[in-house]
């Protein structure tokens, strides 16, 4: 039989697309219901803040940059205040370190979560949406009664953290921990063995190890390609390399294997959880003792001058940090973040850039879905787990 | 703390005529830098990859910093790059003055692709074998480089319509100006 060719057809998908996770407008060209070619456009969301977090003073960069990747906002910040620490040449204390481990690993199965319903929603799945909320509802309240605010806490800062962990922090959280497993095994039963499910992800938007190092994809996406790059293990911060867990991998690169490797994660995020609730005393320090960087007690602000001129000094002025530039990643949900910020001595930061994992997988697009079905975009999408915050700063 | 002394003598046997040279940072104990000439970054960048024993095949970012009134070649080109299975992280940094362009490393890795672009937005550096160098985050009919440091912070411009006003524009103008003075005037 010959060939039928027929005109391709161009599409636009988005900006305002419900499964673009944001505002992503794709133009698609079609040959049939086969893609030929898609062009990306981003920006829609672009605010500056690069630019206004070089007004800022150094502490109040941190609830600007948490709202670049909204979904993993903390892995935001902890990248940040680990970049200027290192410019500070500090050292937070080791319980500190743990508390930030344990708010990492929270966050990343926060976003997960929010992954997991979506993504199972856009292929058609939607009862996993009302599930997935369901377990990430507690995650905020966690983070309510750990900061005050569900979605962007701006709990970790510059020199350790805003206040130490309330009373019964340890057990909500013990208590979620206790429950999530199970309620995965709950979700993973609905998706993992779904004939529906595996029709829709096997060899779907399939990506080679290589491919996504030319393109700079780490994380998960890499890791379900046959990489085992994870910077938790790789590039040790906040006392990584003291725990033990599993880093997840897969090798098929396909939208299936991505799925298996996330939701493995946030099994290793528990164990990782559990070790750090192990080791953080109830009572101890939650900054470190420079009184140039951290606030001082609130009773001593109250009863001693010398605080009380330090803590206006803080609030007024900031604190000066040496000149010079540093990049620290963490590994977040998405995969590397990292931040580079350079100093030139004073109380404002003279350049902050976030290094986005989602710009990198929404340029790489075309890798996934040229010659795949137009039905199939929606699914790439959702495994590639772009948040446009964090793509379009 | 990671000896960049090493590299520096590899690349500089490998591309003859770069000029190479360690930059001290903070984090050199897990990000050593140094610094390259502009005109051999693509051979130095290709070295870094394909060299046995060096073979940083992941491409992590591609950035810019603007030391505008402080410095004479204004800019620093900051370009950080990853070997997944041997666990080295680099970076390399380029100066560049106004108005230089620089050479493309979309031939090393595809990644840089939008990075650059987001650098040519923002700073106007331009990327020379580019294959689409335009505009990412700001409009295309965007005037200016919000990142440079003579960008100012807040800029007031007028409302633009695409249709032809029914009033004068200082009476639109006018009409703005009031209606913004009210949602904004204190109770």
């Amino acid at each position: 039989m010959a060939e039928v060719r027929t005109e391709t057809m161009t599409v636009n998908m988005g900006p305002q697309h419900p499964s673009t996770h944001g505002v992503l407008r794709l133009v698609l060209e079609l040959d049939g219901e086969t893609v030929v070619s898609v062009s990306p456009t981003i920006g829609f969301l672009h605010t500056g803040i690069e630019k206004t977090a070089e007004q800022k003073k150094w502490q109040q960069v941190i609830p600007l940059v948490e709202r670049m990747d909204y979904l993993g906002a903390q892995s935001n910040s902890l990248a940040y205040c680990l970049s200027v620490e290192k410019l500070l040449g500090m050292e937070v204390p080791q319980r500190v370190k743990d508390i930030r481990v344990l708010i990492a690993e929270l966050q990343r199965i926060s976003s997960h979560l929010v992954w997991f319903g979506t993504h199972g929603m856009e292929i058609g799945a939607i009862t996993v949406m009302l599930y997935a909320f369901r377990e990430r509802e507690i995650l905020m309240n966690l983070n309510e009664m750990m900061a005050g605010f569900r979605f962007f806490p701006s709990y970790i800062r510059v020199g350790g953290l805003r206040d130490d962990l309330p009373r019964g922090f340890k057990e909500a959280v013990t208590a979620f921990i206790d429950r999530l497993p199970g309620k995965l095994d709950e979700y993973e039963t609905m998706l993992t063995k779904n004939p529906i499910w595996l029709d829709r992800t096997r060899g779907v938007g399939t990506i080679t190890l290589a491919d996504c190092y030319q393109y700079g994809l780490f994380g998960p996406i890499a890791r379900a390609a046959g990489g085992d790059y994870d910077v938790r293990r790789a590039f040790p911060y906040s006392g990584y390399e003291t725990y033990k867990f599993d880093v997840i991998g897969a090798s098929n690169g396909d939208v299936y294997d991505r799925y298996i490797t996330r939701v493995a994660e946030m099994r290793e995020s528990v164990k990782i959880i559990r070790q750090a609730l192990d080791r953080i005393e109830p009572v101890g320090e939650w900054q470190v003792a420079d009184r140039k960087v951290a606030p001082p007690p609130k009773d001593e602000v109250y009863t001693e001058m010398e605080a009380l001129i330090q803590h206006f000094l803080i609030y007024s002025q900031g604190f000066n940090v040496p000149a010079g530039e540093a990049y620290v990643p963490v590994e977040g949900p998405r995969g590397e973040h990292g931040c580079y910020v350079v100093s030139d001595g004073t109380n404002r930061p003279w350049r902050v850039h976030m290094r986005s994992p989602g710009l990198m997988a929404s340029q790489a697009l075309h890798k996934f879905i040229v010659g795949g079905m137009i039905a199939d975009v929606v699914a790439v999408i959702g495994s590639l787990d772009v948040v446009m915050g964090d793509v379009d700063r | 703390m990671i000896d960049v002394q090493p590299i520096i003598d590899q690349l500089t046997a490998l591309v003859p005529g770069a000029e190479l040279s360690p930059c001290p940072s903070a984090d050199a104990d897990a990000t050593p830098a140094l610094w390259v000439s502009a005109a051999h970054i693509v051979p130095v960048c290709l070295a870094l990859r394909d060299t046995p024993g060096l073979e940083f095949v992941a491409f992590s970012n591609v950035t810019a910093a603007d030391f505008h009134p402080k410095r004479a070649p204004r800019f620093d080109v900051v370009y950080h790059i990853v070997s997944p299975h041997r666990r080295t992280r680099l970076r390399l940094k380029v100066q560049l003055g106004l108005d230089e362009p620089i050479a493309s490393v979309t031939s090393v890795w595809a990644g840089a692709g939008w990075c650059e672009r987001e650098v040519y937005d923002l700073f106007g550096i331009v990327f020379e074998g580019h294959a689409d160098l335009r505009r990412l985050m700001m409009t295309e009919d965007w005037v200016g480089h919000p990142l440079r440091k003579d960008y100012p912070v807040q800029v007031r411009k007028d409302a633009q319509t695409y249709m032809p006003l029914q009033i004068t524009a200082e009476e639109f103008r006018a009409n703005m100006e009031r209606d913004r003075y009210s949602r904004t005037r204190p109770k």
